[in-house]
């Protein structure tokens, strides 16, 4: 194979198709924010928090879907208020009852999930329901990627604000309870961008995939960096390949293969390869013992 | 340091009830902890001592009474027995005491020229060299050092430190036991729950006994004697066997004058509280503890009026 077949093979698709082009944009988008998030979701123990929330997204889309059918704004709308509500909803029973916040978060989201499938088989078909439920990524258009991208950019700014006491809530919570209300907000307006990203995700991966390029790439970041300078791009740069990869095969492949999952799914390969060799705590690296240090 | 910032210090209590799930932990307390005291708080173990420095931090809610601690919360520093800190995050013990700095930076301003601070900080506790490790790399006794780092960089005139000294090596105490003396001596109010009883009568000159309500409080080597070390014993194992009910909370208003039941023990708390200051601290407290004194007063009769 000649250099010329691989660049064929890599950025052709890109140059030939604009629906490729438009996926590969809003695919970069989305890894330029929603990893950084996964970081602090893996390093605060709340990764299943988030899978929860992605599911609480699917009765606003529904709702979205019921009135408007298959439009990008209602079911957007839809989904970020539903996402919100359970967000504050659970966070509201973790205050007022002995449920701790992963127990509340269950239950909304299971009925969210039942709920939602419950509202799109009202009216739809289910190619509508498969639509909502992993996305469309090689069919978004110029509102959708608008979206993505003032997503992406939202995010980015608004951590740089929250990034010291949202490093301090993780930490210390009690710390920064002792010397600043900021705690109480900056939790909420963490959970906000979760939600929000999670609405993202959902144009282009569905709701069921949305989490994935949020929480895999941070996940596999964690075997390649030790602190939070080097997790947040790392995460960033696995879930910019990850997409590129499952653009590319999904492109490729002979069978028609969904291109949502197959994203996720080479998210997924990258892990499972940096849990093997990954430098910080891979497998093999704790296979082989190396020789102690004298101090 | 001028008088008005050494009174910010006082800690005031009035009929303060503290608990949880309405089952009060401590009773009916009353007195003021003098700016710029070194106070130990003793008792057995559920007698409140915890309790107490949560609720002069502002992290449990009284559930009767009030507390005063200086104008804001955010001028106490609060070292929790058991903090709750997540040490498999990684960061440096640089910036976990930076984080002491909360204050004068907030989230936005610049770290960068605070870095001498930061290092002069984790210099005094003797961790030196360790700014970029990460703090999940520390043994105990590392790690309560680097938290001390971090009060330091508080600059709090007020810092309340529960049990620091538990599962800490002796030479590592004695090193904190120094800061604590350093702290007092610059005139802030320390506040410790302690069990070591030797520690505390040869470091803190004056002692709050409580089980679940104060049982004595004063100069230490007027407080540390066996009969109200028994007393507090006998009465925090007798106080749980009634811990459902509250025989003061219906006639709380009348407390002050009648004590049907417990009179002996909780009336020596209300005569020591105002006056304890006048005689204690052998040889740490010097003048301007009496100075003070006098604008003490008008300051919690302004508290009182605006409050």
């Amino acid at each position: 194979m000649t250099l010329a077949d691989l660049a064929d093979l890599l950025v052709g698709p890109f140059v030939e198709f604009g629906f490729m082009r438009r996926a590969l944009a809003g695919c970069l988008a989305l890894s330029l924010s929603a990893p950084p998030l996964g970081v602090f979701l893996m390093l605060r123990r709340m990764s299943l928090m988030s899978e929860a929330m992605s599911h609480a997204i699917l009765p606003g889309a529904a709702a979205g879907f019921l009135v408007a059918g298959l439009s990008l704004p209602a079911m957007t709308l839809g989904g970020l208020v539903a996402g919100l509500a359970v967000a504050l909803a659970a966070g509201l029973v973790t205050r007022s009852t002995v449920l701790k916040e992963d127990a509340s978060l269950a239950a909304f989201y299971l009925i969210s999930l039942a709920g939602g499938v419950f509202l799109v088989s009202l009216r739809g078909s289910q190619v509508d329901l498969l639509h909502i439920l992993f996305g469309t990524v090689l069919a978004l258009d110029d509102d959708a990627l608008t979206l993505l991208g003032g997503i992406s950019s939202l995010t980015l700014v608004a951590l740089a604000l929250l990034y010291r006491p949202l490093v301090i809530e993780c930490v210390d919570p009690l710390f920064l309870r002792t010397v600043s209300r900021a705690g109480g907000p900056v939790h909420s307006a963490f959970l906000a961008l979760v939600v929000v990203n999670l609405v993202g995700g959902f144009q282009a991966l569905g709701t069921l995939l949305a989490v994935g390029l949020m929480l895999l790439p941070a996940i596999t970041a964690r075997f390649w960096a030790a602190d939070l300078s080097g997790l947040i791009p790392a995460a960033m740069l696995v879930s910019m390949l990850s997409s590129v990869a499952g653009l590319l095969v999904s492109y490729h492949a002979g069978i028609r293969l969904p291109t949502g999952p197959a994203i996720v799914l080479a998210a997924g390969a990258l892990y499972l390869v940096s849990m093997l060799i990954g430098p910080r705590g891979g497998l093999i690296h704790r296979l082989v013992r190396r020789r102690h240090l004298e101090a | 340091m001028n008088g008005g910032s050494a009174l910010a210090g006082a800690i005031r209590f009035r009929g303060l009830t503290l608990g949880y799930d309405r089952h009060p932990a401590v009773h009916h307390l009353d007195g003021t902890i003098a700016a710029g005291d070194l106070l130990a708080v003793v008792g057995p173990n559920g007698a409140g001592k915890s309790t107490l420095l949560k609720g002069i931090v502002g992290e449990i809610r009284p559930l009767d009474g009030t507390v005063e601690a200086g104008p804001r919360s955010g001028a106490i520093a609060y070292l929790p027995q058991a903090a709750e800190i997540d040490r498999s995050f990684p960061v440096s013990v640089l910036d976990l005491a930076a984080m002491g700095l909360w204050r004068p930076l907030g989230a936005w301003r610049s770290l960068a020229r605070q870095r001498s601070r930061l290092i002069e900080a984790l210099a005094a506790v003797g961790l030196t060299g360790f700014e970029d490790r990460p703090i999940g790399t520390l043994s105990g006794g590392q790690f309560q050092r680097a938290l001390f780092a971090r009060l330091i960089l508080q600059d709090a005139r007020i810092i309340l430190l529960d049990e620091p000294f538990t599962g800490i090596d002796e030479r590592t105490t004695a090193d904190l036991l120094a800061l604590i003396r350093g702290w007092h001596g610059e005139g802030r109010t320390v506040v410790a729950a302690l069990h070591d009883l030797a520690q505390v009568r040869a470091h803190f000159p004056s002692t709050l006994v409580i089980a679940r309500r104060p049982i004595a409080w004063g100069p230490t080597r007027e407080v540390l004697t066996p009969p109200v070390l028994a007393r507090a014993l006998r009465l925090s194992e007798a106080w749980d066997e009634a811990a459902a009910i509250c025989r003061h909370d219906a006639h709380h208003d009348a407390h002050h004058e009648v004590h049907p039941a417990d009179g002996a023990a909780a009336a020596e708390p209300h005569e020591h509280g105002p006056s304890h200051g006048h005689d204690h601290g052998p040889a740490a407290h010097d003048h301007r503890g009496h100075e003070h004194r006098h604008d003490h007063h008008h300051d919690h009769a302004r508290h009182g009026a605006v409050s």
